[in-house]
């Protein structure tokens, strides 16, 4: 569903990203691990169709990123770092912008809603407006935003970061639910939260792919948890 | 066209849910009758809106950078134009559907000085065609406005920056048409490129719709000057949205 060739992207004289590719297919749960800088955003931001890569290229669903990126963005939900939105607005009218500008309308949106407000439980803040939201508040309402049109597709950063333990879990869950019949990438540096919802896993570092595996391969190669792989891996690089 | 009516839809609402639209309605209101107050609309003794609309221009070239300034600076500072540019969404539509809402929103405000039409119908008979002409140059020239309001909110993420630059770019095409810049230029330029100059400058063909006259070179020069800048805008998006 995914298949990514040698993307490249820089930013002045940093190579942020450096060469990646990786498929992932439906039924997968891909976890992007890496310290900060590490070059997931950017990785993901691409295959967004949201920065356009320097050299290399992507598709989603059979649609390239660099000759059909509105068909890409359809099929794709996109959770970005910091789940940006309308401050403005409120959480409703929000949601109906989004459905708007994916063309979900009649029938169809009000189907598209109840679903999605008790999935992410935004019930009590739908007609609050988003500037006076916490953040975890936020980060569901883009997740909301992400899920609204049922995507194949999901990419997530970060998707649990300024959660509390309970959201956590929660969002964990539905990741686990959704993973089953969807492909879906996060990114994370949060190591348990690998363990308990990747089917795979690729650690990158300095823009490069350093391994590409499932956790418990890894932990069994290098015999010792996750936490220490993950050091080990990214600091020789660095050494 | 349904991401253009998204983009358009959500942006005209977004003025009215902030206080933004109410401030700037009040001061544009305020400053467009006290300027023709004060320059004599009633001591003219004629039933027309010459005065009204000869002081639009000016006071646009303050007013139009403040509501086109957010347009793409806010967007980029607060980062909800990458939750925008992953949606279906093409940089064109985006542009576009920013830009039809500030133009309607500001087509809105002019709208919304009617009370001087009717003052005008009050006390005489004035000549329908020459205020309806009127109130068209207006909107063609806050078109105009908008779309360089557009392109330099694009360049920036700090909106003062934005603000200050459409401003000057504005007041360039006012001034460039004033009698005594053209007079001054006069003196050693050659006359060929003052007339140049002239025909270059917003006042000209506002001044030439004010009188009634359609014509479609002055038509064509509002156009071009928004086509021109809205495309500039989108070239400048394309490069610099993640930037």
């Amino acid at each position: 569903m995914i298949e990514v060739k040698e993307l490249r992207r820089s930013f002045g004289p940093v190579t942020a990203v450096d060469g990646i590719s990786f498929q992932a297919d439906k039924g997968e749960v891909l976890g992007l691990l890496g310290p900060n800088g590490a070059g997931k955003t950017t990785a993901m931001r691409m295959l967004a169709c949201f920065i356009t890569p320097d050299s290399g290229t992507a598709s989603v669903e059979g649609f390239d990123i660099l000759q059909n990126p509105v068909e890409v963005r359809c099929r794709l939900g996109y959770l970005a770092e910091n789940s940006p939105a309308y401050g403005e607005m409120t959480v409703g009218g929000f949601l109906n912008f989004v459905c708007d500008a994916r063309g979900i309308n009649g029938t169809k949106r009000k189907q598209a809603l109840d679903r999605i407000v008790p999935m992410c439980s935004i019930n009590s803040v739908y007609h609050q407006t988003i500037d006076t939201l916490s953040k975890g508040y936020k980060r569901r309402v883009g997740l909301a935003q992400a899920l609204i049109h049922d995507p194949e597709v999901l990419i997530l950063d970060e998707p649990t970061d300024g959660l509390d333990p309970n959201q956590k879990h929660d969002v964990r869950l539905l990741i686990n639910q959704m993973g089953k019949d969807k492909c879906i990438i996060i990114s994370t540096h949060i190591l348990e939260e690998v363990e308990a919802i990747c089917s795979r896993t690729i650690i990158i570092s300095e823009g490069r792919i350093l391994a590409d595996s499932t956790p418990s391969e890894l932990k069994e190669k290098y015999q010792c948890s996750l936490d220490e792989v993950f050091r080990k891996i990214t600091r020789k690089k660095s050494n | 066209m349904q991401s253009f009516w998204a983009v358009f839809k959500r942006e005209l609402k977004s003025y009215f849910t902030t206080p933004l639209a109410y401030v700037f309605l009040v001061i544009f209101l305020f400053f467009s009758g006290y300027l023709a107050f004060k320059q004599g609309f009633f001591e003219a003794r004629q039933a027309d809106l010459r005065v009204f609309f000869m002081n639009l221009p000016l006071l646009y070239v303050f007013m139009v950078p403040s509501t086109a300034m957010r347009l793409w600076a806010e967007e980029r500072k607060t980062g909800s134009i990458e939750l925008l540019f992953t949606l279906p969404i093409t940089i064109t539509q985006a542009v576009l559907g920013k830009f039809f809402a500030a133009w309607i929103f500001l087509g809105i405000a002019l709208a919304l000085t009617f009370p001087m039409v009717i003052t005008v119908y009050y006390l005489g008979n004035p000549d329908t065609g020459l205020i309806i002409a009127g109130y068209l140059g207006s909107w063609l020239t806050a078109g105009g406005f908008l779309a360089i309001g557009c392109f330099f909110s694009t360049i920036s993420k700090n909106q003062v920056i934005s603000f200050v630059l459409s401003v000057v770019a504005c007041a360039v095409l006012v001034f460039a048409g004033m009698p005594t810049t053209l007079n001054y230029l006069s003196s050693f330029l050659p006359a060929g490129l003052v007339s140049t100059i002239e025909s270059m400058s917003i006042r000209q063909h506002f001044e030439s719709i004010q009188k009634g006259v359609l014509e479609f070179k002055d038509i064509a020069f509002f156009v071009v000057l928004i086509i021109g800048w809205i495309s500039a805008s989108t070239i400048v998006l394309d490069e610099r949205k993640a930037a």
